[in-house]
């Protein structure tokens, strides 16, 4: 057991992997989040709070490693998120990818593990200035301007964190990352807006439907994993409680599987059915109690991993077929079952159920929503989850590897997917079966048993009878089909908007200025002209004088003197 | 659900069958209704059926609602592209281009799905 903070060794290992090439680099890739999370375990059952790592800026006492059982959860996941995506893109040859993705996985710890608000503020820019680079990894144009919209918006995010952590410390004198609420203050609800971006919040939502379809197949990967796990930790740990979040939750939990229904892209419609889970922990973490808390983390480890599983067998279809559009793909079981049979896991388990993870954790959520009078809430969510499993569950095997055969060339993917693909599946089994092993490490003690008559029988009837619908739907053609479109979200306003009006404006603004120059020109050509024309061959500067009349002048001149030389 | 045997789908006498197991199970789910007592939290949750019309009704709703969203928020696939990409292009040269069909139409097809099951 070392006192040594988890994301150090990702960090050298990232260096390393700069340095190194093939099976070394392999090696030390997988070392890492291997070592890593043993030596995290070991530290995590030796005491109950453990920290080290204390270094100061300026007056404030700063501290690099602080954990309870909410991180340590938390770092367990990441430590397991990360080995599951390493493995997955070890045949990947693009050190940059390779090298972004062990920075990024090692921010994302950095920021659970951080002991105050200045270290969270550090890694929390660090995830957005490592993780763009994922996206930019697909060398696309679509990906290059993905990723400056996806970079800004993070950037807004720490910009807000860093104001919001500025006003805090002069009103508390202290940095430290602790509970923090909204009661009003101005740093309450910096804080609060920032962490809301990160987690995709209603309107600030696009960043993630936008980014993460446009970047490599491995990279979605980890992107799904880490940055909105680490806004629901952070959410967890400052505003549990907060009202506003079961509204927000509820919101989340709903609107995306609208656009998953519609949307074509079958990784935007993982990445609408991320905001829909994340809803579902927000919901949690906003009713506050150690019930909802338990869920909200319980499903953040289990969403972590099926919806990992879920974009990595997206990610071997694209990788295999160079397609992704579900207008596209569709009868690729005969040529990939073995990918098909691992999504069908990962599906069955976002949409809970019985017997895999997704069940275990969905509905600690649910149960605490209902226990606290949270009645439309429950039914949204009731709905959510029915909604979930028509879009993740069945439209995403469904497009993807059944419907009208594409009859598409392709094979199994190469066998390091395969192997991280079914690593993540056992785990959605194993919880699933065996739910004690995760309901262990989460951060209160409350007794739950999700395996009752009641619950496996209804989650059933709720599934099936969503499923009858979709086959009654398909019967029946009245099922939308899937359509190379694109549809129009809250991004519109900054993608197309805002830049129209900008050069509506600017139009206006030179057609004013064309016309303030022309009119001043004409002004000038005038008053030129003007002067000009008396001194043209008949102007008056131009006439010519007698010598007459000058004499005359004289004269007068004298006599003007000569009368006044006599007064 | 087993995709390892080759062609297995491809057999509409398969399908049927397969179709037919599934009715059953949902007809047996909705029966267990009226013989399994529920323990209840919710006013309407003990109605016999609650769950499986929940179900039913929100998916076809959320469908129907859906597709009615494509009638004002549906744009053709390079409605993006066809101006962001254009400065992009414009530095960059070709080999960056974006993958997307430069002029892919898209009339609103509201009705009829894939080749169903």
């Amino acid at each position: 057991m070392f006192e040594v903070a988890p994301f150090i060794p990702f960090f050298v290992a990232a260096v390393l992997g700069l340095l190194l090439r093939g099976w070394l680099r392999a090696a030390v890739f997988i070392a890492v989040p291997v070592l890593g999370l043993a030596n995290l375990w070991l530290l995590g059952t030796s005491s109950a709070s453990i920290e080290f790592g204390h270094y100061s800026i300026l007056d404030f006492n700063l501290l690099l490693f602080k954990a309870d059982k909410l991180s340590l959860l938390f770092g367990y996941l990441f430590h397991i998120a990360a080995l599951i995506s390493v493995i997955y893109a070890l045949h990947v040859r693009d050190t940059l990818q390779q090298v972004a993705s062990m920075l990024y996985a090692g921010s994302a710890l950095g920021a659970v593990f951080a002991g105050d608000l200045l270290t969270l503020f550090i890694f929390w820019e660090l995830l957005a200035l490592t993780s763009v680079f994922l996206v930019w990894a697909r060398r696309s144009g679509r990906a290059y301007v993905a990723g400056l919209r996806y970079f800004t918006l993070h950037i807004l995010s720490g910009l807000l964190l860093l104001g919001g952590i500025i006003f805090y410390a002069q009103t508390h004198g202290s940095l430290e990352f602790g509970p923090i609420g909204l009661d009003g203050t101005a740093y309450g609800w910096m804080i609060f807006l920032a962490f809301g971006i990160k987690c995709a919040f209603p309107f600030f939502h696009n960043w993630l439907t936008d980014a993460y379809p446009e970047s490599t197949p491995t990279g979605t990967v980890f992107l799904s994993a880490f940055t909105t796990k680490v806004a629901v930790y952070a959410l967890a740990r400052s505003y549990p409680g907060t009202e506003l979040l079961v509204y927000i939750g509820a919101t989340m939990a709903c609107f995306p599987i609208f656009y998953a229904v519609i949307e074509n892209d079958l990784r935007r419609v993982l990445a609408y059915s991320l905001i829909n889970q994340l809803g579902f922990m927000v919901v949690g973490i906003g009713i506050g109690t150690s019930l909802a808390i338990n869920g909200a983390v319980a499903h953040a480890f289990n969403d972590v991993i099926f919806k990992g599983l879920l974009f990595m067998s997206m990610g071997a279809v694209l990788h295999v077929t160079g397609k992704i559009n579900g207008s596209e793909l569709g009868g690729l079981y005969k040529k990939m079952p073995k990918t098909t049979v691992l999504c069908i896991i990962g599906a069955a388990s976002i949409s809970a159920f019985p017997l895999f993870s997704g069940f275990v954790s969905k509905s600690m959520v649910m149960s605490a929503a209902i226990k606290n009078g949270h009645d439309w809430v429950w039914l949204i969510l009731l709905f959510a989850s029915a909604g979930v499993f028509h879009h993740a569950g069945i439209k995403i095997p469904y497009f993807a590897f059944f419907a009208h055969d594409a009859k598409l060339p392709a094979r199994e993917p190469p066998v390091n997917m395969l192997l991280a693909m079914s690593i993540a599946a056992a785990l959605c089994l194993t919880i699933g079966i065996y739910p004690q092993a995760l309901y262990s490490l989460l951060p209160y003690e409350t007794p739950y048993t999700p395996y009752d008559v009641t619950h496996v029988l209804t989650q059933l009837q709720l599934l099936f009878f969503s499923a009858l619908a979709f086959v009654w739907l398909n019967l029946r053609h009245l099922y939308p089909p899937e359509l190379p479109s694109v549809n129009l979200d809250v991004e519109w306003i900054y993608r197309r908007l805002v830049p129209d009006a900008m050069r509506a404006l600017f139009n206006r603004l030179f057609a004013l200025d064309d016309r303030l120059r022309s009119a001043a020109v004409g002004g000038v050509e005038r008053l030129v002209e003007g002067v000009a024309s008396h001194h043209r061959a008949d102007g008056v500067m131009a006439r010519n004088w007698l010598t007459g009349s000058m004499v005359a002048g004289v004269v007068m001149l004298l006599g003007v003197y000569l009368v006044l030389g006599w007064v | 659900m087993s995709g390892e045997k080759q062609d297995f789908f491809d057999k509409p006498d398969n399908i049927r069958k397969m179709l037919r197991v599934f009715y059953g199970i949902c007809i047996l789910l909705f029966a267990l209704d009226f013989v399994i007592h529920r323990h209840t939290e919710f006013r309407w949750e003990g109605l016999p059926g609650f769950y499986p019309v929940y179900g039913f009704v929100g998916c076809v709703i959320l469908v129907f609602a859906a597709k009615w969203m494509r009638t004002f928020l549906m744009r053709p696939e390079d409605y993006y592209d066809k101006r962001e990409l254009t400065d992009f292009n414009a530095d960059s040269g070709d080999s960056l281009s974006a993958q997307a069909p430069s002029s892919a139409q898209v009339k609103p097809q509201l009705s009829g799905g894939h080749d169903h099951v």
